[in-house]
């Protein structure tokens, strides 16, 4: 029988694998089996629609967050347009599937290629731009996107929006919010694990290698505008695939979501989460998430009170101000995130009651 | 004799980052008006040292942790930087660092910051005075003046600033041998002209000993030998290990330079 | 020909306008290199403190005029020691989203004091100082805008290059640590970067609110186009963020005017993906001086 493995008190790796391996003891991974085990088999089955709503919602986003933290975190990219790479990926899926009849199951996985080619085009002028003038570059990226979204209306409807098909896999119609969940997760830990496994390859080690420091990473014989092409290639990826997944999900689409306030709400997750934590992009996803969803219950139980009379409360200025709020308060003061919190429980857990 | 010791540094410790010790109770103090220079090999804590006189420790996320440093009797350790060159105390730092986008005589302005409002057009000429070569180029960028050009631009930077005390950290570093002894001649001229205290660190054991008063030995993060200058010129350790010259005087030779082995530890 | 012209001048004030917002955006960035996304929200803040100063407290025009540049000077300063100290030695990135989170704290809370609507000044400025040149004519505001643009380059032109506290501010944006070891006051230079930075956002924001009235997304949304106008003149130029927005109002103006309103928005960053790829550090940007 193999031997269970078990934390260890010290770092005692003896081989490269090991130094390398996803889960670092058999405990992780059975938790992680408990825990697919009661997302599929329990959650679907004992909450309300509206909950199964959000809990899809997460999960669409959380693939596009993981998209962006291989972008930021990992290669050190900072990109302001992955909202509107997002949009690219739905209008995509909704033309591929509309005009060319795409099947669900290849209308993703293409909308998702178009993406990640159309962010390789904007990705390129990392090559000669570093820190804030690339900011500024993909900052005009998300503009030219987004306009080109509303005006090309002979392919895009312009402002009418797109309607598409159900998805459909082998003839099964995936309708509906339980479905959908079933579909929606399953694809996001297929990108979840794709990511986590990326990052223990060579590449993966050559974006952290440019993230840490370009000049030596060139140094070392990295190419190092192919593979911050590559990044911005993937991390699209991953938004047009999530952007397609919303596009069914929602069946109809307009372009105004894709606006950079949707950007600066990803990059957001990706800080609020932990930059360089795939983990903790699906918890900056969760967290901004719910502070919609909550923002959005306050708002309308205020509206109700109606205070005042007058007084007309709306959704978006105190949205705004929370979320901004969220944003400063997380960045004086847990600058690395959930991701860090978490580890942090974890390991007052693991450790607990010798803390040292 | 104490009540002329304008610099006093009592068994300091300095911690970097809450976790890499480099100072390990250092001692020191330098008179009023003379030359204190500081030798010891790469990694010995001289910067430090002089960082933590100066207060520019807090930018690399250092402190003082034990001891104190006295000026003029006022305890300054772990003071912000702001308030330490109001004091007087100016450091000159390693690698000639100025101000690249600025030109020679901006460069020279910014050391007027603690006398803010003051007239300072008689300061700039003193300055040209002492370094003649920075005149030509005064409306120069400083990111295009050559080496020994900018060594004289951060001296004569720290001295608008009317220092009591001036941490010069290696002026001789990467330059020219003739363009040393020009310093060198310089920094001791400022001293006795000005009565400016100065306390040097250097890796040129030679020069610093011909201008110093008062020399201190540091390695590891201690002071291991201390004495006047011509005390330290003349131990022999000192001068196999830092002047370069044999213990017997001679020249090395060939079976010398095999010695290293038995190159003297103190700690 | 009588269109060119009067698209011509009325580019060359809008130009001056986003030349002015982007000059107080290239003074951050000059001392603190931090890249400021709440400048348009500074922009509206100074408009609206303005508008309240005139219609609500009745202050006379020039009163209102110099309190809510005060008010903004302070509210720089504010912003600066609450939000941006903590941060001083964080990555680009945090301080980046931290700015993104003031500009959307910002804009939440005006708009939950003034709400989304479109305020307009009462009507202040005098018909005499319009000219009229030919058959060109020039309104009153774009005259106030145009000369305000020109006194303050002029003015921050001197402040920086013989002012002694300009040349503090450009040794800490050239070489912190050197500047420290000189006694400069660090965080004294970055609080009065912020001051003056939402001085003058708060000036160029009266004036563009006396043009297009005053409402808070559009004010907070030129907050966005500053970036266009300041990567074309260079991050650090303040010259350079004159011509810029110079030439970001031109292109604008023709743009709307010529081919359709609807591409005039997204010009500036067609024209500043094009420069960027040609020259990494904008028209005016210093090229680094690397020395090794």
């Amino acid at each position: 029988m193999k031997k269970l493995r078990l934390h260890q008190c010290g770092n005692f790796n003896e081989r490269y694998e090991q130094e390398l391996s996803v889960f670092e003891t058999d405990f992780g991974r059975l938790w992680t089996c408990i825990g697919v085990c009661v997302l599929f088999g329990i959650v679907p089955f004992i909450s309300s629609l509206y909950t199964l709503y959000i809990f899809n919602v997460i999960a669409i986003t959380a693939i596009a967050a993981i998209g962006l933290n291989i972008l930021i975190g990992f290669t050190g990219q900072i990109s302001l347009g992955h909202g509107a790479f997002f949009g690219v990926g739905a209008y995509a899926a909704a033309i591929l599937a509309t005009r060319a009849h795409f099947p669900f199951l290849a209308a993703l996985p293409a909308a998702g290629l178009i993406t990640a080619i159309v962010g390789m085009v904007f990705g390129i002028p990392s090559g000669r731009l570093k820190g804030l003038y690339l900011t500024i570059a993909t900052l005009a990226g998300q503009f030219i996107i987004e306009y080109v979204l509303v005006h090309w209306e002979s392919l895009t409807h312009g402002t009418m929006g797109m309607i598409l098909p159900p998805a459909e896999i082998f003839g099964i119609q995936i309708m509906g919010e339980r479905k959908f969940f079933f579909l929606s997760f399953i694809l996001l830990i297929i990108m979840t694990t794709a990511a986590v496994n990326l990052m223990r390859t060579r590449y993966g080690r050559a974006f952290v290698s440019i993230r840490d420091n370009d000049r030596a990473a060139e140094g070392m014989g990295i190419p190092i505008f192919r593979y911050k092409i590559l990044s911005f290639g993937i991390s699209s990826f991953y938004a047009g695939f999530a952007g397609a997944l919303w596009a069914y999900y929602m069946t109809s689409i307009t372009t105004e979501p894709f606006s950079l306030a949707l950007s600066v709400e990803y990059i957001a997750m990706v800080i609020i989460g932990g930059m360089g934590s795939i983990t903790g992009s699906i918890f900056g996803a969760i967290f901004i998430t719910g502070l919609n969803e909550l923002l959005r219950w306050i708002t309308s139980i205020l509206m109700n009170i109606h205070i005042g009379g007058a007084v007309s409360l709306t959704i978006a200025p105190l949205r705004e101000l929370v979320f901004g709020l969220a944003i400063v308060l997380f960045i004086i003061f847990e600058p690395r995130g959930l991701a860090e919190v978490w580890r942090i429980i974890k390991s007052s857990f693991k450790l607990w009651p010798f803390s040292y | 004799m104490s009540d002329n010791i304008l610099l006093q540094l009592n068994n300091i410790s300095v911690v970097y980052s809450d976790v890499i010790q480099v100072l390990k109770g250092v001692s020191l103090s330098v008179p009023k008006g003379q030359i204190v220079s500081i030798l010891g090999s790469n990694g010995a804590g001289k910067t430090t040292t002089l960082k933590a006189v100066s207060g520019l420790l807090k930018t690399e996320n250092g402190s003082v942790t034990d001891g104190s440093i006295q000026f003029n009797g006022m305890n300054i350790e772990n003071l912000p930087p702001e308030s330490i060159t109001r004091l007087g105390i100016f450091q000159v730092l390693e690698g000639r660092q100025p101000f690249k986008y600025l030109t020679i005589e901006e460069n020279l302005r910014v050391g007027t910051a603690t006398r803010w409002g003051k007239p300072y057009k008689k300061d700039i000429e003193r300055i040209y005075n002492y370094f003649p070569a920075l005149v030509q180029r005064r409306k120069t960028l400083a990111g295009y003046c050559s080496g020994g050009e900018l060594q004289m631009l951060v001296m004569g930077r720290a001295l608008m600033a009317h220092p009591a005390l001036l941490l010069l950290d290696e002026p001789s570093l990467g330059l020219a041998p003739l363009v040393v002894i020009e310093i060198f001649k310089i920094i001791k001229r400022i001293n006795e002209d000005q009565g400016t205290t100065i306390m040097l660190v250097e890796q040129n054991a030679n020069m610093a000993l011909q201008i110093a008063h008062y020399g201190y030995v540091m390695e590891n993060g201690k002071v291991v030998m201390e004495g006047t200058a011509p005390e330290l010129k003349d131990n022999p350790d000192i001068k196999e290990f830092y002047l370069g010259v044999g213990a017997t005087g001679n020249v090395r030779s060939y079976r010398d330079v095999k010695s290293y082995k038995r190159r003297k530890r103190w700690l | 020909m009588v269109f060119f012209f009067q698209l011509l001048v009325n580019g060359i004030s809008i130009g001056f306008l986003y030349g002015l917002a982007a000059m107080g955006f290239v003074m951050i960035f000059k001392s603190s290199s931090v890249l400021n996304f709440a400048h348009g929200e500074l922009l509206a803040f100074g408009a609206f403190i303005f508008l309240t100063l005139v219609t609500w407290a009745h202050l006379p025009i020039i009163a209102a005029f110099v309190v809510a540049l005060a008010g903004s000077f302070v509210f720089g300063f504010v912003i600066e020691r609450l939000f941006l100290r903590p941060l001083i030695g964080e990555p680009l990135i945090y301080v980046i989203m931290l700015t993104v989170g003031i500009a959307a704290i910002f804009k939440g809370a005006m708009l939950l004091l003034w709400g989304g609507n479109l305020y307009i000044y009462p009507d202040f400025l005098p018909l005499a100082i319009g000219i009229k040149w030919g058959v060109v004519n020039i309104a009153p505001v774009y005259v106030v805008s145009t000369t305000v643009g020109l006194v303050f380059l002029v003015l921050f032109g001197l402040f920086f290059k013989f002012s002694s506290q300009g040349i503090y501010m450009r040794s800490v944006a050239d070489n912190q640590q050197a500047a420290l070891s000189l006694g400069v006051h660090v965080r004294r230079v970055f609080a009065l970067s912020w001051a003056i930075a939402a001085m003058v956002a708060a000036m160029s924001g009266i004036v563009l609110g006396i043009i297009n009235g005053i409402n808070v997304h559009d004010l907070s949304s030129i907050g966005l186009k500053v970036f266009p106008v300041v990567i074309l003149g260079g991050l650090d130029s303040i010259g350079g963020a004159i011509i810029g927005g110079l030439i970001i109002g031109l292109l604008e103006t023709f743009t709307g005017g010529y081919i359709s309103p609807s591409l005039r928005d997204v010009v500036p960053y067609m024209v500043l993906v094009g420069i960027l790829l040609v020259r990494p550090y904008g028209l005016f940007g210093l090229v680094e001086i690397e020395r090794v």
